[in-house]
């Protein structure tokens, strides 16, 4: 186990410099982002200036060591638009980005795991049915156009909920996130409504799925042939050994709900770290660029590994690494 | 496309209308579900109104003679100043929503299959040579692709967009980049099996070329997964470019997309002027749910495990 998780790290470290490389070197190529952040009227001097002092004059291989010196050290570079520290502008918006894709994967859990049950234990009934069919649409449904919907049906017609931004924050056991006020839970709703869909739709899928295999097995017929309550069936045994692949999948799809986070995030002016990345990728910010994509490749990398480890705990029939050692 | 003519010259050299080809088994059994015929035909609809738009769309939005800004946000089914009527509104800009959407499923459409068909075209000639060479090639390819496979599209597009900048051709790339790898894995899979049969080792002993037994022997055999993967790679790169585009770094104003004309009357929304984002968008999910019922069935006919 702790030589599989070495090895793991060994190629995460390697993954990441190699992502750093390509990610520097090909952002340097697109347009000069000098002539974009000056005034236009600046004179050649104040322009040389500037430049001097984002450390463009240099050589690229030389601002790319001293990227990468820096990174070591915690530091990423300074946004050309904001003039603070890349990494501590994206940290402050991460609270923001996780808060929301935890209500999002709640969501997909509470709503999913339910809905996948019952149209796997009646797969007839026209509930099931209209279920199975309702996750088809989830999966067709372009995010950002439902998002679009929800605020014209819930904020604009029926003006239940706020349209945009992020509720008013309180401080928990440390951590400061709107999901700790009840008029935080108002903002967040149709944000993370929008973001779980996909999830939703995909729990069903892998519930019913897993539903639909498991009761035909032989430790399902002898609990029920034990008498055991059905509820005992289907609660304990049955939802322990789905929820395997369940967990996995959530694990891994929890990353990608950071990254779709950039679109909600787009369309409900949440103050998150997706939006600094579209912002910056318009006003060619580099620093926060690279920063931002580092920073996801390593959440990913840790996530994929966090996830491995608990599938192995869960399922203790699964032997990380022993196979290709 | 190939797969379709390929069993028609095997049909042409049998002559006879009785004899089973592999193209009538295919047929027939694709129309074993009506919903599934219903979408086949309601693609080629959407085909033909994107191929002819010129032809059919009430007036061409983008020449700023046809278009009256007088007439600009107006609901669905009034008459402007102009005279026309705007069936679907108009948008911000004055413009018949109607054939600006027409316009925009050109866009999507085309710009989803040319993506389509080169990433099909570089990732099955890599996953052929993946499957065929073997070795540290073999593994070196998968690594790449899997190491790619476990980042989200949309991120891969985002990282790629930010590297390179706007424009069509490097949305092109993009959604090359994202795709490429589906195709790879998925030909080297059933290139791995077929390698081993024994037509290939026919082929081998007659002293084929390398290039001849690949493209001319296996590639033909792994084409039914491959037409699976390509109906619902066609779908997501339709959405990811629509995605790309509504966040405003996909395709220029100038070549709007249904994503575009979603993100363009987006803010209209707030002050309750639904159809500008509302029709593009019915449009743009119609599509995307056709294609995706084409691609369920075919995978169910093309699935060899379903033995039917």
């Amino acid at each position: 186990m702790t030589a599989f998780i070495l090895r793991r790290l060994m190629q995460s470290v390697g993954v990441v410099a190699v992502m750093s490389l390509i990610v520097f070197f090909g952002v340097h190529i697109v347009g000069d982002p000098v002539y974009l952040l000056i005034n236009p009227q600046a004179d050649q001097e104040d322009i040389e200036a500037a430049i001097r002092a984002l450390g463009l004059d240099r050589p690229i291989w030389e601002q790319y060591w001293h990227f990468l010196t820096g990174a070591l050290q915690g530091d990423l570079g300074r946004s050309f638009v904001f003039g603070e520290p890349a990494l501590k502008l994206i940290l402050d918006r991460m609270p923001a980005t996780l808060e929301l894709a935890i209500a999002a994967l709640l969501m997909a859990i509470i709503f999913g795991i339910p809905l996948g049950l019952y149209a796997g234990l009646k797969p007839q009934s026209w509930v099931s049915k209209t279920i199975m069919a309702g996750s088809i649409l989830g999966f067709s449904l372009p995010t950002f156009w439902v998002g679009i919907m929800l605020i014209m049906v819930f904020a604009v017609m029926l003006g239940w909920l706020p349209s945009t931004g992020r509720g008013p924050t309180a401080t928990f056991l440390g951590i400061t996130s709107s999901l700790f006020t009840l008029e935080g839970w108002r903002y967040v709703l149709l944000p993370a409504t929008n973001l779980a869909l996909l999830k939703i739709s995909l729990v069903v899928r892998l519930t019913r799925a897993g539903t639909r295999e498991a009761i035909h097995q032989d430790y399902i017929r002898f609990a029920r042939a034990k008498g055991l309550p059905t509820h005992r069936v289907i609660g304990v045994h049955l939802l322990k050994n789905i929820l395997i692949p369940v967990v996995t999948v959530l694990g891994l799809e929890f990353g990608n709900l950071v990254a779709f986070s950039v679109v909600t995030e787009t369309i409900f002016a949440w103050p998150g770290m997706g939006r600094l990345l579209i912002s910056s990728i318009q006003s060619l910010d580099r620093p926060v660029i690279v920063a931002y994509l580092i920073i996801i490749v390593l959440m990913f990398i840790i996530i994929n590994l966090v996830v491995d480890i608990l599938y192995s705990l869960l399922d203790p029939r699964v032997r990380l690494g022993e196979k290709s050692a | 496309m190939s797969v379709t003519e390929a069993p028609a010259a095997i049909a042409e050299k049998n002559d006879a209308s009785a004899v089973e080809t592999p193209l009538r088994r295919f047929v027939s059994a694709y129309c074993e579900s009506k919903l599934a015929v219903g979408a086949a035909l309601f693609l080629l609809v959407l085909i033909l109104l994107a191929a002819f738009a010129p032809l059919i769309a009430p007036q061409n939005p983008y020449d700023l003679a046809q278009v009256d800004v007088l007439d600009s946000r107006l609901p669905p089914g009034e008459v402007g100043f102009s005279g026309m009527t705007y069936w679907l509104g108009s948008d911000g800009a004055g413009r018949d929503l109607l054939s600006a959407m027409l316009y925009g499923l050109r866009i999507s459409l085309s710009v989803g299959f040319l993506s389509g068909l080169i990433a099909m075209a570089i990732g099955a000639a890599i996953g052929l040579i993946a499957a065929y060479v073997g070795g540290r090639v073999d593994s070196l390819i998968m690594r790449i692709v899997d190491l790619q496979l476990s980042f989200p599209a949309i991120l891969v597009a985002l990282m790629l967009i930010a590297v390179l900048g706007k424009g069509v051709d490097k949305i092109i790339i993009a959604l090359v980049t994202v795709q490429w790898a589906y195709y790879a894995r998925t030909v080297r899979g059933s290139a791995l099996v077929e390698s081993q049969k024994e037509y290939v080792e026919a082929a081998r002993c007659l002293g084929l070329s390398h290039v001849r037994i690949l493209f001319r022997h296996i590639l033909p055999n792994c084409l039914p997964p491959l037409i699976v993967v390509a109906t619902v790679q066609a779908a997501h790169a339709i959405a990811l470019e629509a995605t790309l585009s509504f966040l405003g770094v996909g395709l220029p104003q100038t070549e709007p997309s249904l994503g575009l004309l979603i993100s363009n009357g987006f803010e209209y929304v707030l002050s309750g002027k639904y159809w500008i984002s509302t029709f593009p968008g019915i449009a743009l999910l119609v599509t995307i749910v056709t294609i995706n019922l084409v691609g369920d069935q075919l995978r169910d006919v093309l699935n060899p495990r379903l033995a039917r």
